[in-house]
């Protein structure tokens, strides 16, 4: 049956397709729907791990006893992984194991534009590069037969608009794949001995799957009508743009494994073409690999190391004509994205502007804290960096740092890998005061359960890590809990903490408003007579309250009805609307 | 056929993932290559919000570009006009006149631009603007909204009605799907 579908889906439908029967990932924006898609099938295993390294160790233990297994990640979940990855390339797989890594030029929901090819050949590690969703699909059961056949882990790296954009697909029927485990030592331990006999077979698996790359149907020609004398090489959504812009009138050699890259097939297309492009996103992989060969080709300094591409971005390098637009004279504000209406971490965000404290942020929607009117952050990095650079910047700037500096995490974070930076906080003693900012979900990617919310990815009864009692264990006796509606008792606990001659830390509870189970209440009004136009609600950012002819107004169709403005204002004019 | 470009724009929470998922599904079921594109994440959160859908014989990129849309269909007044240059000469603006204030304007650092439809206008754009707030109210849900201007916009296409509806169905929940029936009629006879 054809259907439309987003890549994410596709390559999940792939994997199951292929016999693939477990996957542990780490959500992380353009990869999520892999793993949420691959959740719905009952005859699998899925779930989500608490970071990416424990996720593709989980697949690893599985390819070994058996079973076809995959993990799905972002490419900065990747830098966490990175540790089982290289020395998976030595190991070699039991059963097929696929990593799909989805990368995110632009910078649409990432903290940096990483080009997660560089992995594959560090870790000389073959990986796949779909196009479109059928693509996507038809790699992961390639992706699995090169796994096995090879003895390798294969990587198949998304972008965000491969990702997320729906193509027509097919689906086909699931295959069982079930492999014996034996124990083989001198695969399996890489102990020194081991790994030094082991890395000559990796040399030779990648001079193997040159000779692949040099004839399969994956990398292909397509030849022009002949009317522009070049040729261009490409892969992924690049691919797409050139087609959109030239149709059939230029050769195209279409990569779908960049990792590793062909030879003789470059060559033989070099020769056949005047001028030679190659139209990649991000860094210059397939330029470098060209130019390594002796060949010529224009690359990077036609088409930007920066940002996502477009039909626009070819016409304009290669000057065609542009086409018409329609241009306002009026500035258009941005918009850019904010906390929700209701948010529970404006709260406790409004409290640490308020008092003027230094606040190190971390990855999660919170980090939109950082926006006006608040501005309440200071740093963020990556997961965790939070608690561990705040345990750095307090042992570097002492009590004066200490009575006056935060570090704001979420639970889904704080899991990832916040903790071991609290361990650190205990063990090597800075009066840190961490904040735990726990909606009892994993927001920014959609809505994910973690192990703090006692539900697994099904949303079926699991588990349940207790927050207070893990601060605790590790050493923190002072553990807190507020409520960030309650502005007062925030602000008190906040200071009472941070004038503690020991380390803490404050768990700000209060479930996400998007979550089903929270029932908005009634939106607010403002009462005109009242309201005096002093626009202190307005400092506290909420998307809902407006200002218009010289009073707040709340916007009805956006309130949830925390009410938490209310007791902003000196007037008393935000009132709940009648029953 | 030669490739049709619509755009959905809108604001982060307004319903626009809805509205795409309906229109990809009437056009595959057309007989349609499709491509629908837009963007997960952050973006969502309240931020400015662009679905791409094109179809016709063969689609390849997944985006839109500045002047090459047909239609854009926007959920909110403003972002109409962020998006108007991808708009194709002669092409078609359906709005939504609901006004929500991004947060430069709430905190007062710029004004909220009144005057984008009669300056789009002005400059060519046919543009075709609704309350549909209002008209989803009536349908019995102001979430509808995404639906009414489904309906708008069906009108500018000779895909029959009963299509749509099927659509709809295939679409959404079924305890939701006469309400979206309502909102996309009311939209369509607006």
């Amino acid at each position: 049956m054809k259907e439309l579908m987003i890549g994410n889906a596709a390559l999940s439908r792939g994997l199951y397709e292929a016999g693939c029967s477990v996957i542990s990932s780490y959500p992380g924006t353009p990869s999520t729907e892999i793993t949420e898609e691959f959740a719905k099938y009952d005859d699998v295993y899925c779930e989500w791990a608490p970071n990416e390294k424990v996720a593709m160790e989980a697949a690893f233990g599985a390819s070994l006893r058996g079973k076809r297994s995959a993990c799905c990640m972002k490419h900065v979940g990747l830098n966490v992984a990175a540790d089982p990855l290289f020395t998976m390339s030595y190991t070699g797989v039991n059963a097929g194991m696929v990593i799909c890594v989805a990368d995110d030029p632009g910078m649409h929901s990432s903290q940096n534009e990483q080009d997660s090819r560089h992995y594959a050949i560090a870790a000389k590690v073959p990986m796949l590069e779909p196009s479109d969703s059928q693509e996507a699909l038809d790699f992961a059961k390639l992706a699995y037969e090169i796994s096995e056949e090879y003895d390798t882990p294969v990587f198949i790296k998304m972008c965000t608009r491969v990702a997320h954009s729906q193509s027509i697909t097919e689906k086909g029927e699931r295959t069982e794949v079930t492999r014996e485990y034996e124990k083989n030592p001198r695969k399996y331990i890489m102990a020194p001995a081991n790994a030094i006999a082991r890395h000559p077979f990796v040399e030779e698996r990648t001079a193997k799957l040159v000779e692949l790359a040099e004839t399969a149907s994956f990398n292909r020609v397509e030849e022009g009508t002949g009317e522009c004398g070049f040729g261009i090489i490409t892969s992924s959504t690049s691919y797409q743009y050139v087609k959109e812009v030239f149709g059939d009138t230029v050769s195209v050699l279409k990569l779908g494994m960049v990792n590793p890259l062909p030879v003789k097939l470059i060559k033989d297309f070099a020769k056949k073409v005047e001028k030679l492009y190659v139209i990649e996103e991000l860094d210059p992989i397939i330029e470098t690999h060209c130019k390594n060969l002796g060949i010529e080709v224009i690359g990077k300094e036609k088409f930007s190391i920066l940002g996502e591409f477009s039909q626009r971005t070819i016409a304009k390098a290669f000057e065609l004509e542009e086409k018409e637009t329609v241009v306002l004279d009026t500035n258009i504000p941005v918009r850019p994205p904010m906390m929700c209406s209701g948010c529970p971490h404006r709260g406790m965000y409004y409290v640490l502007a308020k008092n003027k404290i230094t606040v190190l942020g971390d990855i999660g929607c919170y980090t939109l804290g950082s926006m006006p009117p608040l501005n309440a952050l200071d740093m963020t990095l990556c997961m965790g960096a939070s608690v561990s650079g705040l345990h750095g910047f307090n042992k570097a700037g002492g009590e004066v740092s200490e009575k006056n500096t935060v570090c704001v995490i979420g639970d889904s974070t704080f899991m990832h890998s916040g903790v071991t930076g609290l361990i650190n906080i205990a063990y090597n003693q800075s009066n840190s005061t961490v904040i735990v900012l726990d909606n009892s979900i994993t927001g920014m990617t959609g809505h994910q359960q973690n192990p703090t919310t006692g539900k697994n990815i099904k949303g079926d009864p699991a588990g349940k890590v207790d927050l207070e009692a893990l601060c605790r264990s590790v050493g923190i006796s002072s553990v807190r809990v507020v409520d960030p509606y309650n502005l007062e008792e925030c602000e008190r606990v906040v200071k009472e903490e941070l004038a503690k001659e020991e380390p803490s830390v404050i768990i700000s509870r209060r479930p996400c408003v998007l979550l089903k189970y929270v029932k908005p209440k009634k939106p607010l009004r403002v009462d005109p007579d009242k309201c005096r136009g002093c626009k202190r609600c307005m400092k506290f950012g909420c998307p809902s309250i407006s200002f218009r002819d010289k009073h707040a107004v709340v916007d009805s169709t956006l309130c949830v009805g925390c009410g938490v403005c209310a007791g902003l204002c000196p007037f008393d004019a935000f009132e709940s609307e009648e029953e | 056929m030669a490739v049709k470009n619509i755009m959905i724009v809108g604001v982060g929470g307004q319903g626009s993932l809805l509205a795409s998922k309906l229109l990809g599904r009437l056009l595959v079921d057309e007989g349609f290559d499709v491509k629908v594109s837009e963007v997960h994440g952050m973006s969502q959160r309240g931020g400015s919000v662009v679905t791409y859908v094109r179809f016709g014989d063969k689609v390849y990129s997944p985006v839109i570009e500045e002047g090459e849309a047909d239609f854009i269909v926007s959920f909110e007044k403003i972002e109409a006009a962020r998006y108007v240059r991808h708009l194709k000469k002669g092409g078609t603006v359906i709005v939504n006149t609901q006004q929500i204030d991004p947060m430069p304007v709430i905190i007062g650092s710029t004004v909220y631009p009144d005057a984008v439809l009669e300056e789009m206008s002005s400059k060519g754009v046919q543009v075709d603007a609704l309350d549909a707030l209002s008209l989803a109210t009536q349908a019995g849900s102001a979430k509808a909204c995404n639906i009414v201007l489904m309906g708008k916009l069906a009108k500018y296409f000779d895909i029959p009605c009963e299509k749509w509806e099927k659509a709809i169905e295939k679409c959404v929940k079924p305890n939701f799907v006469e309400i979206n029936k309502k909102a996309f009629k009311i939209g369509y006879d607006h």
